[in-house]
């Protein structure tokens, strides 16, 4: 299995962004997924920055691809995803059917992102016959649904799995974030840029329940299937995916290498992702962590 | 501009053709749409009857089967398209890829229209889906603004229907795992959103009702104080400090006045939100929506909304609150 960095879904300085990727190249990573995919309003990089830091990191022996906005609106939107996509170099990862129709027109070649409804094979083929190449699974698709995948005897794409991060679970034309902030959004003065890991959102008891970043829900916790390591690994996952926090992120990298390459299940140190067996996705399944 | 309502069962189909529905839409009851809520939706005598009595008034049926199957389940779903041409639907209302597919195959006659829950918000989506399964027509999500409405008319793909009222989804239709996250039941996958066998009341010793889904607290209500069906997204926590409506109040989407603008930038359809609600909220919807349609187009000039129009709406609004929604940008 190789290992993802996934795209960077906060919104971080554009010189921490920079100084993050420098040394991501360094880490024993196979490929670096780039772009803003949650708010296009977030101009720290424009589409040309990151085209041109895709262009720098590519020296290295990782596999670049530029991301895509997961929830496209505006006009500008749409000329922003062709220059993306007519970037003359890296693959794209479509993530939604925007991406995939430009793609598509172009004949082009292209990654499908978590936020692609893929639930099924016919599905997965008509998208194959549009020129995808690799799906990155959805969050509510574990082990089964790779299963039945298989079952159905259809060619299968490479497959990528979310195996660190927390879980992106829902798009909005809102922003939360400047909605806690009491701004409004076309007002909102990029204060996400105050919260690089989300902003935290509780119960009324004090449970730890989801994280507030711009206009996108994320669970609170961070999902780890490094103890998943030998089931993803059967179950033909091509790619382990792992989303970028702000700190840290060099171990958690070693630490998926290392279970790779030994195949040796760690410890967890985040939490079970239910979705991965079936249950609902905060579920914990197995009773005792590190168990696989 | 077509109105289209909202049948949870066969007397509410014959009210909202009654009250001057254009279109009706409808589902199976089974997890093939949206809305697969116990003791909802049609059997196959009823649907039959439903087919009938519409066309009897030339009105419309539209079979929703806007969920998403999984690979074992796929036959299912392609059986439902069967069904729905053969019980003469006008329409069926589709999200998925394999779903389209397979209708535009074995039904090329039956129009298809692209489902919410497809997620398509910019012609560029719209494009594909046309091109790949000749789709008729598409109901936008609830994100875009009146202008971006516009524009997307102005590049005439196909014709566009979009929500006009009812219980307002805050997130992009398609997209949102929240009550999937905290129950397993997905809204994509199994067509409902937080499953009534998941919330749980308890009233605490002081009067106070808290409410939770899956043992996730999702609010607490002072004695007095009113409740209405929980969603995550409607739900009060605390963020940096303070507890509030932090992702959306419980209220509900009315854009009566903007009726003359959404006709001018070239909707083809109306939709009303709510299968699950009863007779008086599709009677009384379908009346008012069919008066103010009626009357905008009898005289365009000067057209404004009727406030008894507007009083009959919010009573039976979510939380008897109403809001433009995602058309009006100060909501975003």
């Amino acid at each position: 299995m190789k290992l993802s960095l996934g795209p960077l879904q906060y919104f971080w300085p554009r010189e921490e962004v920079f100084k993050f990727y420098r040394q991501a190249v360094t880490w024993p990573l196979d490929t670096i997924y780039l772009g803003e995919t949650v708010c296009s309003k977030r101009r720290e990089l424009s589409t040309r920055d990151w085209i041109a830091l895709a262009e720098e990191l590519a020296a290295s022996d990782c596999e670049i691809v530029l991301s895509s906005l997961a929830l496209l609106e505006a006009e500008s939107e749409l000329s922003a995803l062709t220059r993306l996509i007519e970037n003359g170099r890296f693959q794209v990862e479509a993530n939604d059917m925007s991406a995939v129709q430009l793609l598509r027109d172009r004949g082009l070649p292209f990654i499908g992102g978590p936020s692609l409804n893929v639930y099924n094979h016919v599905t997965l083929r008509l998208l194959c016959e549009d020129g995808l190449q690799r799906l990155v699974l959805g969050i509510e698709q574990g082990r089964a649904l790779v299963e039945e995948f298989r079952a159905s005897g259809e060619p299968l794409p490479e497959l990528e799995v979310i195996a660190w991060g927390r879980l992106p679970l829902a798009y909005s034309a809102r922003c939360y974030t400047a909605r806690a902030l009491d701004l409004p959004k076309d007002d909102c003065g990029f204060r996400c840029i105050e919260y690089p890991d989300g902003l935290a959102l509780k119960t009324r008891n004090e449970q730890a329940f989801l994280t507030i970043n711009c206009i996108q829900i994320q669970s609170s916790e961070h999902c780890d299937l490094a103890p998943e390591i030998n089931e993803l690994a059967a179950a033909g996952i091509g790619l382990l995916r792992l989303y970028p926090q702000t700190e840290g992120m060099e171990a958690i990298v070693t630490r998926f290498r290392q279970a790779i390459d030994s195949g040796i299940p760690p410890q967890r140190v985040g939490k079970e992702n239910g979705y991965w067996h079936g249950c609902a996705g905060m579920d914990q399944v197995t009773p005792t962590s590190g168990q696989t | 501009m077509d109105l289209i309502c909202p049948a949870g069962n066969l007397p509410a189909l014959k009210t909202a053709v009654d009250q001057g529905a254009s279109a009706v839409y409808v589902g199976f009851r089974d997890q093939t749409n949206a809305r697969a809520f116990p003791g909802l939706n049609f059997t196959d005598s009823n649907l039959q009857q439903g087919v009938d009595y519409a066309h009897a008034h030339h009105s419309k049926v539209y079979i929703a089967l806007n969920t998403y199957p999984d690979p074992a389940k796929i036959g299912h779903w392609q059986k439902a398209v069967d069904h729905a041409a053969e019980l003469g639907a006008d329409a069926i209302i589709c999200a998925d890829i394999g779903v389209l597919d397979y209708a535009t195959r074995q039904h090329p006659d039956l129009p298809r229209h692209l489902s919410v829950q497809a997620s398509a918000t910019t012609h560029a989506a719209l494009r594909y889906y046309r091109e790949r399964f000749g789709i008729a027509r598409a109901v936008m999500p609830r994100v875009l603004s009146l202008q971006q409405i516009e524009r997307l008319c102005e590049r005439n793909i196909v014709p566009i229907e979009v929500f006009a009222f009812g219980s307002l989804c805050i997130m992009v239709e398609g997209r949102c795992q929240l009550s999937s996250y905290v129950t397993g039941v997905s809204p994509n996958r199994h067509g409902v959103c937080s499953p009534a066998k998941f919330v749980r009341w308890d009233e605490e010793p002081d009067g106070v009702r808290s409410v939770r889904l899956n043992n996730v607290l999702i609010d607490r209500f002072q004695p007095n104080e009113p409740a209405g069906y929980p969603t995550v997204c409607k739900g009060r926590y605390e963020v940096g400090g303070e507890v509030f409506h932090a992702l959306e109040e419980p209220t509900s989407l009315n854009t009566l006045e903007l009726l003359p603008q959404l006709q001018a930038a070239g909707v083809a359809a109306l939709k009303i939100e709510g299968r699950q609600r009863g007779l008086a909220y599709v009677g009384t919807v379908t009346r008012v929506w069919r008066q103010a349609i009626d009357r905008l187009e009898a005289h365009p000039d000067g057209w404004t909304p009727d406030p008894a129009w507007q009083r009959e709406l919010s009573a039976h609004a979510e939380g008897h609150q109403t809001t433009l929604g995602p058309y009006h940008r100060s909501w975003h």
